[in-house]
């Protein structure tokens, strides 16, 4: 009985079996099905632009990242989003500097993981639209086989995109907003639907947010409050003029408000720590995607909605600070 | 299948937050693994005296105990070895009967070196019972009794250590009216409160009967985690016609043996920040110490042992014992068969706020509830990864503190602004370490930072 190999720690002795990289790890294993919905939807062009935004991510990260960050999950789900907010026939090497721009500047900047004010995938996002509005926005028809490129995937960088105009056409939120034009329910719940690769499937994205929910890796009132404030805010609009405003189903279903809710919202890092904060959080963003989506200049908000929504986060926390145990109530002091 | 009994354990916690009243608990806290299994079946069985015991002067809180023997003085088992040094204190009694080796600074289970007398135990000895140092309790009345309670040594065997007749004796012009008695052990591994509950009902139900006399309560509740039913059953076939004695089975979750949470759950009362439970009419003991008061009057002789779960993967033969106060780690770990290979760190108390041990020759104290031995597997991991602020910290914080920013704080040294989000609430419960994915040391940084505080406070004021 040697006493040389004991090991003295601080209490607790035990830890939950959860890790950082464990939960970050299970947010990718649930995108898989996202993934794959993108790739059954838009062929192999989806396989490609989800690869070279995570690419570029994974890149950055281990460029100019701490040694070992790969190993943590984080940079591959910052990628697998970014991926997944892109149209089909983006060329390749956009979506590779979005990666690298939403790494570079959405986190590494502010000093790696768990420091970032922002969503990394989406400050990549927001990079690509100011960047390249018009490849942003060219949203790729169907195709004549499941095999054929969405779009000028393979074009050089810098170069013009040599995309024949009828292979494009336009989102559900598009065409409600711009040409007064419905799209049928049914389709947008499974992603019979022309627009960004991870807009187009609402009940896998739901599926996984459930399953990350149930193992505690997602808080789960982030994207009911944001769901629920869309859903009434359309009701009650569409009660007031159904010929203007869409009904609340449309509105849960169409564009990326599922992905954003379910996944980019609920980044922990950028998302409140009091549950309390989750809640004005979340109705924050359900709000600015409905002003944005009916009165804004853009088809679709969920992108800025959350960006603004992240600034507050620090202004939230404060805000909510559950009262203590035994303190005494403010009004009294 | 482990996946899926946690997630069910998350959502019980959220519905235990919904309804905290109806299903008797306290809000937030942790389910960590019980490991009860290894210990809880297994009777209480007494540990064979060792050679040598290792009495420290300090083995409560409070001021140490001064020695009233000296180096080659003889004692009897039970003999006052020293005496309390003021209110908060207790004396220390000889725990074998033997000769006193010397009064030196041995190593003490909080990681110092501390005075400690050391007797050499006679070998052979019978160690035989004797006419009786405490007085009968039948014809005592409340303020002798509290007063052979002190002097029987008698301090708070849930792990504190607060001497048990300060507890007793509530200042003037405070009102009691509820005696809790704490059963819920909710240690995980440990299993002495509930094998004393099983094997010994009847003393701790005489150990209430002494303490409502000497509080003059006309009322306990005594709280049990509903994971020991065959507990619930000995106690409840041993309460009281003739007193105001009910027990209330509670939620399985840590910390709920910590005082403000019982009080909580039992009585729905809120424990003011910074005051004590007294300031809400309530005294909690937990169930060791209740049994012990017993113990002393009907043995007649003071604390001078107590039951200790040995347990964990890393010891070979697992179980509850009862050990002489003293018993050096060593000899209890030789007499439960001695470590595993893979045994890896040993703790005294439960593994969520225990102290790991450095040194084998460390003597077991009034306090120490148990003995973990973690095998290497049960460890918790060394690398921390940067805090990715996913809010787990202040779900699972049973005082409602943002760990978080508590944690960032005190790694920046901001000690100051650390003391303005509460920390001296914080009782170092260890569930916001426990359930931090990234697995940063919060406890231990709390532990600090209030170690810091005290001392500027202290230069501050000198």
């Amino acid at each position: 009985m040697s006493d040389a190999r004991l090991v003295v720690s601080a209490s607790p002795h035990l830890s939950a079996p959860d890790s950082t990289p464990t939960i970050m790890w299970s947010v990718v294993a649930s995108l898989v099905p996202v993934v794959g919905a993108a790739v059954f939807w838009f062929g192999p062009s989806a396989l490609l632009v989800i690869a070279s935004a995570t690419a570029g991510a994974l890149a950055t990260e281990r460029l100019f990242g701490p040694g070992g960050a790969l190993r943590d999950g984080s940079a591959t789900i910052t990628g697998l989003l970014l991926g997944l907010t892109l149209p089909a026939g983006l060329p390749l090497w956009m979506a590779f500097v979005g990666g690298a721009f939403g790494i570079g500047f959405g986190k590494l900047v502010f000093g790696g993981l768990g420091q970032n004010v922002f969503n990394p995938a989406l400050i990549g996002r927001a990079f690509l639209q100011a960047a390249f509005p018009v490849a942003m926005t060219t949203w790729p028809a169907r195709a004549a086989s499941w095999w054929s490129l969405r779009g000028d995937n393979l074009a050089w960088p810098l170069m013009q995109a040599r995309t024949p105009d009828a292979l494009t056409g336009a989102t559900p939120l598009g065409l409600m907003k711009f040409e007064g034009a419905g799209t049928g329910l049914g389709s947008l719940a499974i992603g019979a639907t022309s627009g960004s690769l991870g807009e187009t499937a609402a009940v896998v994205i739901l599926a996984g947010g459930a399953y990350l929910a149930l193992r505690g890796h997602l808080n789960w009132r982030i994207p009911a409050s944001i769901l629920g404030t869309v859903a009434l805010l359309a009701a009650a609009l569409h009660g007031l003029d159904a010929a203007r405003y869409p009904g609340p189903l449309f509105m849960l279903l169409s564009g990326g408000l599922m992905l954003g809710a379910v996944y980019m919202a609920t980044d922990m890092v950028t998302s409140p720590v009091t549950n309390a904060g989750c809640w004005v959080f979340g109705v924050g963003i359900g709000a600015l995607v409905v002003v944005i989506r009916l009165w804004g200049g853009l088809a679709e908000g969920v992108q800025y909605a959350i960006l603004l929504m992240n600034a507050l986060v620090p202004f939230l926390n404060r805000a909510t600070q559950p009262r203590v145990l035994g303190a005494r109530r403010a009004s009294s002091s | 299948v482990g996946e899926a009994r946690r997630a069910l354990q998350l959502a019980e916690v959220d519905l235990a937050a919904g309804l905290a009243r109806g299903l008797r608990s306290f809000r937030h806290g942790v389910h960590p693994p019980e490991h009860k299994e290894l210990t809880a079946g297994a009777p209480i069985r007494r540990m064979p005296f060792p050679e040598q015991v290792v009495l420290p002067l300090r083995q409560h809180a409070g001021k140490p105990a001064r020695p009233v023997v000296e180096a080659g003085d003889r004692v009897e088992r039970g003999d006052l070895l020293a005496e309390a040094d003021g209110w908060i204190s207790a004396p220390v009694h000889a725990s074998a009967a033997g000769e006193v080796v010397e009064i030196a600074r041995w190593p003490h289970p909080d990681g110092s070196h501390a005075p400690a007398v050391r007797i050499a135990v006679e070998a052979h000895s019978a160690q035989a019972p004797r006419p009786r140092l405490v007085p009968r309790w039948e014809d005592l009345p409340p303020g002798e009794l509290v007063e052979a309670v002190r002097q029987a040594g008698v301090v708070g065997l849930g792990g504190a250590a607060f001497p048990a007749h300060v507890k007793l004796s509530p200042p003037p012009g405070t009102e009691i009216d509820a005696l809790l008695i704490n059963g819920c052990e909710c240690e995980p591994y440990l299993t002495t409160d509930h094998r004393s509950m099983v094997e010994y009902p009847e003393r701790v139900v005489l150990g209430i009967r002494i303490m409502m006399r000497c509080l003059g309560v006309e009322r306990a509740v005594i709280g049990v985690e509903r994971n020991k039913p065959d507990a619930i059953e000995a106690i409840r076939g041993a309460l009281p016609r003739d007193l105001d004695v009910r027990l209330e089975p509670l939620t399985v979750k840590y910390p709920q043996g910590a005082e403000k949470m019982l009080i909580e759950a039992l009585l729905g009362r809120e424990v003011p920040s910074g005051g004590l439970p007294m300031e809400v009419g309530v005294v909690v003991q937990n169930v060791a110490s209740v049994a012990t008061i017993a113990e002393v009057f009907e043995t007649g002789l003071p604390l001078v042992e107590r039951i200790v779960t040995v347990t964990g993967r890393g010891v070979r033969r697992p179980g509850n014992l009862i050990v002489p106060v003293g018993t050096r780690l060593r000899d209890l770990l030789a007499a439960c068969g001695g470590l595993r290979d893979d045994a890896q760190e040993i703790v005294f108390g439960g593994p969520m706020m225990g102290v790991a041990q450095a040194n084998l020759d460390v003597p077991l104290c009034k306090g120490t509830t148990g003995v973990v031995v973690l095998s290497e597997a049960e460890c918790k991991p060394a690398v921390a990864y940067p805090c990715i602020r996913c809010g787990h910290c202040l779900d699972a914080c049973p005082v409602y503190l943002n760990p978080q920013i508590l944690g960032q704080l005190a790694l920046a040294g901001r000690y100051e602004e650390m003391s303005e989000h509460h920390l001296r609430d914080c009782m170092l419960c260890g569930c916001c370490s426990y359930t931090c994915p990234s697995h940063i040391p919060l406890s231990q940084l709390f532990t600090l930072a209030k170690a810091a505080v005290r001392r500027r406070e202290r230069d501050g004021a000198g």
